[in-house]
């Protein structure tokens, strides 16, 4: 396999047109996290035309809701959640200006399209491995919709943070491209 | 009556909650640790790498394996000689739930309302199966059971006719069509026969068997390791990155059902496959 990309948040063009499907990526700075509920809520804002909680411009948005911190620990276990429940949001966000998502499992065709359109990209993170991931993660900031609980926003500051690159801004798409490698059956 | 004091069964459980969250059954852990080692796809095995890392951590620092700490699923065989001193069975259990989720700083993941969505703070209600046998024994077995699986599973009520080649076609398509969401290298639970309810059941029971441990009528034995060779054929791989492992086994529970009716279920278990027992 290939080394370790190494990024920074936020992203420009410049990096997102860099990465490829199958890239191994370490990604160092901010991330926020939404999943289901903020997701909702967002979209309530933007509908009315109201300003988001969080500028998006650049950022990355992980599909997460953490297990607590233990005391003395900075989080708890805080791997990625399935994506494609989010799939009905995203193509909006990428038009506001966000440049990535991190996540499990496929993307529908509209967010692949969005990803083109928008040149932003889609990681995955090894779901079920969220007690690997909370070690990349050195602070955690509530940010927004703290009545949610695991599904608030939070800002979270990563450290060479492990995902591998799953939809790129050129229409790869890792899930079909690396199953066809493997597949015996019809 | 044999009498078991309330807090006893509220230990048991809290300990149960706490502890499978965080150390996963060892046959499990060897299976993946197989697995690894037999992936072809560098992506595949650079995933299976991570994941064993994962549950290696998790177990050193007693911290969830996973942020989804799951619903509770309990199911409880209460023998007709046990009596629960100091409350009811059910409150026992549901005490066990929420002290285990809050002292074990586990995830608390249920909500009150499934369309107005409000978390209940403490992870109950759990969802409790019981089963009234004969003695004087408590017989608890529990599994914390994550969303992203449990989205994937499906039942249906098939046609006799259908068959035994009906169902496999059918299992293995249910795990073409989840491909990366549930978290492969996966566990299939299947439900065969029962009605409606009992199919799911009984494939939510299925996936408490040990790794490896082939249903005890070599029919159904044989059966299971057709659909696992199947799936395995898939190319979905470990996080459906690709790769020639999909799940590590597939367990068959079956149950006697109405002649015009052939209910199918399918439950699919991540890699983190969670749980435990104990008998009081």
């Amino acid at each position: 396999m290939s080394d370790y990309k190494r990024i920074e948040t936020p992203l420009t063009d410049e990096v997102v047109l860099d990465l490829r499907v199958g890239d191994r990526v370490l990604i160092t700075g901010y991330l926020y996290t939404a999943r289901d509920s903020a997701h909702k809520r967002l979209f309530e804002l933007i509908e009315k035309g109201e300003p988001l909680p969080i500028d998006i411009e650049g950022q990355i948005i992980y599909y997460v809701g953490p297990a607590p911190a233990k005391p003395g620990h900075v989080i708890g276990s805080a791997g990625p959640t399935t994506s494609y429940r989010m799939d009905k949001y995203t193509p909006k966000l990428h038009e506001l200006g966000l440049k990535g998502t991190i996540g499990k499992g496929q993307r529908g065709p509209e967010v692949r399209e969005a990803l083109k359109k928008y040149k932003a990209v889609y990681f995955v993170a090894v779901g079920g491995a969220g007690a690997l991931l909370a070690k990349s993660i050195k602070s955690v900031e509530p940010v927004a919709y703290e009545d949610l609980g695991p599904e608030s926003i939070k800002r979270l500051y990563v450290e060479e943070f492990p995902v591998i690159v799953a939809n790129d801004a050129y229409g790869g798409d890792i899930f079909e491209e690396e199953k066809k490698k493997y597949r015996k059956a019809k | 009556m044999r009498e078991i004091p309330f807090e006893d069964i509220v230990e048991a459980v809290k300990e149960m909650a706490i502890v499978s969250n965080s150390i996963l059954p060892p046959e499990m852990y060897d299976a993946l640790k197989k697995a690894y080692e037999e992936e072809e796809s560098p992506v595949g095995k650079e995933v299976l790498s991570q994941i064993l890392r994962n549950d290696e951590i998790a177990k050193e620092e007693m911290m969830p394996i996973c942020q989804d700490t799951g619903i509770a699923v309990l199911f409880v065989e209460v023998g007709e000689e046990v009596r629960v001193k100091g409350g009811s069975l059910k409150e026992a259990l549901t005490e066990g739930v929420r002290r285990g989720y809050i002292e074990g700083y586990l995830r608390k993941s249920v909500v009150k309302d499934p369309l107005r969505r409000v978390n209940t703070g403490d992870n109950t209600p759990a969802i409790i199966h019981f089963d009234i046998v004969p003695g004087d024994r408590l017989k608890i077995r529990f599994a914390p059971k994550g969303g992203g699986s449990e989205n994937m599973s499906v039942a249906r009520l098939f046609a006799p006719a259908v068959g035994r080649e009906g169902i496999i076609d059918f299992v293995v398509d249910t795990v073409d069509k989840a491909g990366g969401n549930p978290c492969p290298p996966i566990v299939i639970g299947v439900g065969i026969g029962g009605n409606f309810e009992m199919s799911a059941i009984i494939a939510k029971k299925a996936l408490l068997r040990k790794i490896g441990e082939r249903h005890r009528d070599p029919y159904y034995a044989e059966m299971e390791e057709e659909i696992l060779r199947r799936v395995n054929e898939l190319g979905i791989g470990p996080m459906g990155l690709g790769g020639k492992t999909t799940a590590l086994d597939v367990h068959i529970e079956t149950y006697p059902c109405h002649i015009a009716s052939l209910p199918v279920a399918v439950n699919i278990q991540c890699h983190a496959n969670r749980h435990m027992e104990k008998e009081l």
